[in-house]
């Protein structure tokens, strides 16, 4: 019996905006439609941080609404929030909401609110369920408002089209296989591989990813930004694709993140299109997120939970911020500078911020994330750490090279001030606050994080128990990876207890699933 | 009393950063006096806790006091701790001393300096940054938070140098110390974690075993320092500007006079022979290692001292004059001479921050002497002409002017290689998505804006 929130927080937090797309799409008085949507992103948000809040109350990893009206119906428990799906909805409203504040009254003509509120629907939707064919069916839905922009602003939409039209075939067809299967541990091949391109499909990874730079060259970038930043196609990964698939799979998505991610943070560096530069740059970002979840420990998976969070709300906010100057002077070159900082100081200021927390900056909110994810990332795989590391400098380097092109090395004379609107100064003020209040006292969210890492794992090793006793017994049996590369003999014998891989949690969560031999096997490693 | 004493040294420049950081933040603009009366507080008080703590250790005669802030990040099923903790020994207190005074001396001379300048304020919250970040590092006990305060101190110096930032040139050079700092920074990380690793922890006590510095004996086989030491020996040059990496130090004269004595004359060059420094016990493990510290100091003296004879501002020379010392320190470090290595620093960044505020009025400083004198100064022979061949002497010229080529070949056999790469990627890429997309998408000069 899945515990109950104290208040529908779920289904007012989906129907809100879906209400609230109605009424502005149905409005033709874009300002009316804008103040429309402001408020009811701002109910939205306000339901989804109040189950989140509700929700941590509860001391459960899953629960659903109060007066569950879906569950009423159908019998069944669609709409659950999780350990998972908890802050993402939060954080996903907040990006939403922000965006639709952020947007200048000029250029609300271009930028539809009603499409903005069906999306942020959909996504909050998508993020609150479990049930695999309602997450296909709201995922394949989700791709239809950026279509509809990309139409109604006379651009090619055959790039989105194939690359969708794909996306959603693979998803279809891939789960169909999977529900007609025997035994639902050992699904077949091919619906493993197509389940997992769909992933990379939506993930961007290389080279299935033009589709992305396509998106943020020829729609708003508004829309560009919310179709990416809530990272759904990791979400498939996590919901779709991880309790099915086989190791291979989830390792192939490893390797091909891994190649995205250092690929993606070369093409950022030498981009001279600002939204071209953003779109690599989030590439990179989103592919360490998968990398750190094929880190089958506590502290890698944790560490790409935390950088999930930290991404979503730090590369969120740089870009809103692009999007404010691109408000004001249009596109923006890189290959040129622009010298704005002595217009746009609080914009600038934020720009910076944002781009460092998304790298992993101490004192922001991805340092600790980043910090966890290499931890664990080098204990398993001491290559894969390093290039991780390797990642994180290139887009140090580009996040400060677009810093200074933008705000430095010029003069820029403006005829009109340039300065921040209230509404921005509100965004760039709580994003802000969230990335040096999450970065000061990170302990909470890493708390949180942990707990739904061990969850994951634990679901993982009950749905694909082959996989985990081979991770455990290459984890019990052969010391780890840097283990082999470092000679540890010289090592103090109380430091066995600091190692990663031998924490309770791993033996809390192979207890349930594992033969007695393996549990005899970690402890005398702990003895070692 | 020394643990309160210990948090003052460490809360006073995080209290300065957050009041002025969150003032800029708010759109409150603090006046200059303000500005330059808060500045001065924070240092004189971070400054008297720290007399207070080397007061006490010598009347106590403690060697060794650990502050504990507890931990930051706890994890205790995974025995994940990140402890922040702080360390006060004959290294940290004299360097924690040296980083009070010397800001404490740039902090009013800026204020002068920079009076009514339109950058102001930005010199002051990036001066905070650096502050706060040099007296982490000094004083951090564990290798992680030595790595904050490295991160910081490595920020706000690519800031400071592109401080004009009307002008292209301090940014380019500004962008040319980040990149530097980044590579150097990303050694550091893999380090720190491979000896959290090895040690079980990041805490330099478990490091160095039970002894206080300089007594500690490393808890680690020769094979394992090694590789911890070559990556903290990258991480350390790229800071200290040690060959190949040489090539950031003139650049960063791009800042401002203030910013360029304390920043790179004085403490952030010498952060990386402090870490050198801080790990010493970990060198002791690996004769290779030592021989590698000392050859790389050696190498850079050379081409410093060689450089510095041709640099025609006197920025760029004391910048390489800075070098020299500093690769000597390495070279002191490496031969295990510890307390040589830090008072050589503490001298050493004492007079070339002098050297570096007096850089602007050196012109006027010649004429008094001459004045004085009533004479042209004397020039020095030197000891080379005659000795040296003409085509030597021409090769020699021409490779200090060029300094060493080193940009040059990093640009050459790193950079560009690498630009190529993902230049014909993207032109690949372009081609493919113009292919997909037939036909292609109107520009948007030629969609009529909506509404119409």
């Amino acid at each position: 019996m899945i515990p109950e929130l104290h208040f529908p927080w779920l289904e007012l937090s989906i129907v809100i905006p879906f209400v609230g797309a109605m009424i502005c799409g149905l409005q033709r008085n874009t300002d009316v439609a804008r103040r429309y949507a402001i408020t009811l992103s701002a109910c939205t948000l306000f339901c989804s941080a109040g189950e989140w809040v509700d929700f941590s109350t509860l001391n459960t990893f899953s629960a659903h609404d109060h007066w569950d009206f879906v569950q009423s119906v159908f019998h069944r428990d669609i709409f659950v929030i999780d350990e998972l799906s908890a802050p993402l909805l939060p954080l996903t409203a907040l990006m939403y909401f922000l965006t639709i504040i952020s947007t200048l009254r000029t250029k609300a003509g271009r930028f539809s609110f009603g499409l903005t509120l069906l999306s942020e629907s959909l996504a909050l939707a998508t993020l609150s369920c479990r049930e695999p064919w309602v997450i296909i069916t709201l995922l394949s839905l989700a791709i239809l408002p950026p279509w509809i922009e990309l139409k109604r602003r006379q651009r090619s939409t055959r790039i989105y089209s194939l690359h969708m039209g794909l996306y959603v075939a693979l998803l279809l067809i891939g789960w169909t296989l999977v529900n007609v299967s025997d035994d639902q541990q050992n699904v077949p091949l091919l619906a493993s591989a197509m389940l997992t391109m769909a992933a990379l499909l939506r993930a961007g990874v290389v080279p299935v990813h033009p589709w992305l730079t396509d998106l943020f060259e020829n729609a708003t970038f508004g829309t560009a930004l919310l179709f990416v930043t809530p990272m759904t196609g990791a979400y498939a990964v996590m919901r779709l694709v991880l309790p099915v698939a086989p190791a291979w799979a989830m390792q192939s998505i490893a390797i091909l993140s891994l190649i995205t991610a250092v690929y993606a943070a070369g093409m950022s560096l030498i981009q001279t299109d600002a939204r071209r530069f953003f779109c690599y740059l989030f590439l990179s970002h989103s592919s360490l997120v998968l990398v750190g979840l094929e880190i089958v420990t506590p502290i890698g998976m944790t560490g790409a939970l935390c950088v999930w969070l930290s991404v979503g709300l730090s590369l969120g906010g740089f870009g809103l911020t692009l999007r404010s100057i691109e408000a004001r002077i249009g596109k923006i070159q890189l290959d040129q500078f622009h010298g704005l900082y002595e217009h746009m100081p609080m914009l600038a200021s934020l720009f910076l911020l944002m781009g460092l927390s998304s790298i992993g900056f101490p004192g922001t909110l991805g340092f600790v994330g980043m910090e966890l994810l290499v931890e664990g990332t080098v204990e398993v795989y001491p290559l894969v750490g390093i290039a991780l590391v390797f990642t994180a400098a290139l887009n140090g380097i580009s996040i400060l090279k677009a810093y200074f092109r933008i705000f430095s090395g010029t003069r820029h004379i403006a005829t009109v001030p340039l300065k921040a609107k209230p509404s921005e100064r509100f965004s760039v003020l709580v994003l802000s606050l969230l990335v040096l209040g999450g970065g000061l006292w990170p302990q909470p969210g890493v708390h949180s994080r942990y707990h739904a890492a061990t969850a994951l794992l634990q679901l993982r090793s009950t749905t694909t128990p082959e996989h985990n006793s081979d991770q455990l017994e290459q984890n019990t049996t052969t010391p780890s990876a840097l283990e082999q590369l470092l000679d540890l003999e010289h090592r103090p014998a109380d430091s066995h207890s600091q190692n990663v891989h031998d924490g309770s949690a791993s033996d809390q969560l192979n207890e349930s699933t594992l033969p007695k031999k393996s549990s005899s096997e970690t402890d005398s490693k702990h003895e070692h | 009393m020394l643990t309160v004493a210990g948090y003052i040294v460490v809360g006073s420049p995080a209290l300065l950063l957050a009041i002025i950081g969150l003032s800029m933040l708010f759109g409150h603009r603090l006046t200059e006096r303000f500005l330059a009366q808060l500045t001065e507080t924070s240092v004189v008080t971070g400054l008297i806790a720290a007399l207070m703590i080397l007061g006490m250790m010598l009347l106590t005669d403690v060697r060794h006091v650990p502050v504990e802030l507890g931990n930051w990040v706890d994890i205790p099923e995974e025995h994940f701790h990140f402890n922040v903790k702080f360390l006060f020994d004959r290294l940290s207190v004299p360097f924690v001393i040296l980083t009070f005074v010397l800001c404490g001396v740039i902090g009013a001379f800026a204020s002068r300096y920079l009076h009514r300048d339109e950058g102001y304020h930005r010199f002051f919250l990036f001066y905070a940054l650096f502050q706060l970040g040099m007296i982490l590092s000094s004083v951090a006990g564990t290798i992680e938070t030595l790595f904050l305060g490295w991160e910081l101190v490595g920020l706000s110096s690519a800031l400071l140098v592109a401080f004009f930032h009307s002008r292209p040139n301090p940014v380019m050079n500004g962008q040319r110390v980040w990149t530097v700092y980044r590579f150097a920074d990303a050694a550091f990380l893999l380090g720190a974690l491979v000896l959290h690793h090895l040690t079980g922890a990041g805490d330099f006590e478990k490091l160095t075993g039970a002894g206080p510095w300089p007594e500690g004996i490393a808890t680690i086989s020769p094979s394992n320092a090694l590789i911890v030491g070559t990556l903290l020996l990258i991480a350390a040059a790229g800071k200290s500007a040690l060959v190949p990496f040489s090539g950031w130090l003139p650049r960063a004269m791009e800042g401002p006079t203030p910013s360029s004595a304390v920043f790179y004359g004085a403490l952030s060059v010498h952060l990386g022979a402090f870490l050198l420094l801080r790990v010493s016990p970990l060198l002791e493990q690996s004769l290779p290692l030592r021989i590698t510290i000392v050859a790389l100091g050696l190498v850079t003296a050379i081409f410093a001292a060689v450089t510095a004879r041709v640099q025609t501002d006197v920025k760029s020379a004391l910048a390489f004059a800075s070098l020299i010392q500093v690769s000597i320190i390495v070279v002191e470090i490496g031969l295990g001479f510890r307390y040589v290595a830090l008072s050589h620093i503490i001298g050493h960044a004492c007079m070339r921050t002098l050297q570096l505020l007096r850089a602007p009025s050196l012109l006027r400083d010649y004429h008094a002497m001459e004045n004085a004198l009533g004479d042209h100064l004397p020039v020095n022979s030197s000891y080379w002409p005659g000795r040296v061949s003409n085509a030597a002497s021409s090769w020699l010229y021409r490779f200090a002017f060029e300094r060493g080529g080193l940009d040059a070949m990093l640009d050459e056999y790193l950079l560009r290689p690498f630009l190529r790469v993902f230049q014909w990627s993207d032109r690949m890429e372009r081609r493919w998505t113009t292919f997909l997309s037939q036909p292609a998408s109107k520009p948007a000069s030629e969609i009529p804006p909506p509404g119409d």
